[in-house]
């Protein structure tokens, strides 16, 4: 059969970032898939030639917005192993905090995208308005709603008053039962399952060897999140990863959506377990060394690693997003699915461009 | 059916979800990072903001006694204000208004004159 050739991006409805997909088509049945990448590439990694090491953070926060805060945490808990520097444990848990409520409304801005992309308009919109609840508690607690800038080296810059933990507890039940009104809708609807089930299945072998990570690796069986080395107060609070076993994309929006309730429980436990005391130790000296830090974002495993020469500039900052490592996969997931399934299959791996350019 | 017979009755005797943006304006939380304010009186030009900034937005010339912030370059992540020794840098919780041409905020002070100089 006759093949042709369509250009899906860099400028498409569902896509919110630009990435563009060369996609072989046999009527309507996509055969093969090559991506094109670099089309917002920034160059923040270089910046740390000019920048020094604690002007840093607020450049990796820009790396992802949605993100933002998981991304300084990462970026300094790699510092403060390099200089050996203990972060006081109420700091680990407002870090928990902050991280997970970025989880959560990574997530929700997820879900609501996930059914704009199959066209169920009204969904979205019952999404973001949960969302809404915890972008207020992120300005009320760190000054602003999306770009936090709460990490340090050695520590946060915020803290958490009991009145504050007794109105995000609140906040948070509500914004759970607002979530929970959901769940039947986006689990259980006909019309959402027929367009998600068995869609861009993604076998668990094939998750493996390809090297997926986040919920795409969860939503294909395996049991595996960076959260689970412990950092920031994970060691002490205790962790099971949430797994789906059918890898279509059915599982993997079922894998975010019971996360975003999961992340909403470990707020609630760091914030009853908080303990009192320093929120920043004195940090002293410049970092010499190298090293790699993981922490889990909410598309999955984060890496960076950081070498200083004990000048004020790091010698070089290189960062492994999550989405990278999710491409091969959905290049795997493409071919053979229709053409109308398309955007819901590349949502699904919850794609950050922008991240992955850096 | 019946479900859908449920939420209707519920939308209509319910209050509105959406705010009435021209008459009801959300405000900001207390501690929100919105505008940069400097008090020059206390400004002592010691450039320690010029040097932390990440976004090297503010310009200090400790000769001139100026300090000029390139309001648009400003990320508000208030590293100036946690660094400055005197606290005459703050923030106040409404942002800037929208603006047509790029701000610059300039202001100008008396620098300090060395010991020398003053004992002269």
């Amino acid at each position: 059969m006759a093949r042709t050739i369509l250009p899906f991006g860099p400028q498409h409805p569902v896509l919110p970032e630009p990435l563009h997909l060369k996609l072989t088509i046999e009527d309507e049945t996509v055969v093969e898939a090559l991506p094109t990448l670099g089309y917002v590439h920034r160059g923040l990694e270089k910046l740390c030639e000019v920048r020094d090491f604690n002007q840093m953070i607020q450049i990796v926060e820009r790396v992802c917005g949605i993100c933002s805060c998981l991304h300084a945490l990462c970026y300094c808990e790699g510092v403060e192993q390099i200089m050996g520097v203990e972060v006081p444990r109420r700091a680990k848990y407002l870090r928990t905090i902050w991280g997970e409520l970025h989880r959560v409304h990574s997530h929700l801005l997820w879900l609501g995208l996930f059914a704009d992309a199959f066209g169920f308009e009204s969904l979205f919109m019952q999404f973001w308005r949960v969302r809404e609840r915890i972008m207020d508690i992120m300005e009320a607690t760190c000054g602003n709603r999306v770009v936090v800038s709460v990490n340090v080296i050695g520590g946060v810059r915020r803290d958490l008053t009991p009145e504050q933990c007794k109105w995000i507890e609140e906040q948070v039940a509500i914004a759970e039962k607002e979530i929970r009104q959901l769940s039947s809708t986006i689990l259980n609807d006909y019309t959402v399952k027929k367009r998600c089930c068995g869609k861009g299945v993604l076998t668990k072998d094939q998750a493996y060897q390809l090297g997926a990570v986040g919920p795409m690796l969860r939503g294909s069986g395996w049991a595996q999140d960076a959260r689970q080395t412990g950092y920031a107060a994970f060691g002490e609070l205790g962790f099971e990863p949430i797994v789906e076993y059918d890898g279509d994309s059915y599982a993997r929006s079922a894998v975010r959506f019971r996360e975003t309730l999961q992340s909403l429980d470990i707020v609630r436990l760091a914030i009853a377990r908080l303990p009192e005391g320093e929120i920043a130790s004195k940090v002293k000296g410049k970092p010499q060394g190298e090293t790699v830090t993981r922490v889990e974002q909410p598309r999955g495993e984060l890496m960076y690693y950081l070498k200083a020469d004990g000048s004020k500039h790091m010698d070089r900052v290189r960062i492994r997003t999550p989405t990278f490592a999710n491409i091969p996969p959905l290049l795997a997931m493409l071919p053979g699915c229709e053409l109308a399934d398309v955007p819901v299959i590349v949502l699904s791996i919850d794609p950050c461009i922008s991240c992955t350019e850096r | 059916m019946f479900n859908m017979t449920k939420n209707v009755v519920a939308n209509l005797f319910s209050k509105s979800s959406t705010r009435l943006y021209p008459i009801a304006v959300r405000g900001h939380f207390e501690g929100f990072r919105g505008t940069l304010h400097i008090n020059i009186d206390e400004c002592i030009f010691c450039r320690t903001c010029m040097i932390k900034c990440p976004s090297q937005c503010i310009a200090v010339d400790n000769k001139a006694g100026t300090w000029t912030c390139e309001a648009m370059s400003c990320v508000y992540c208030g590293v100036c204000v946690d660094v400055c020794p005197t606290g005459c840098l703050s923030m106040s919780k409404e942002h800037r208004p929208v603006a047509t041409e790029k701000q610059t905020m300039a202001y100008q002070g008396v620098p300090k004159k060395k010991k020398k100089e003053a004992a002269e």
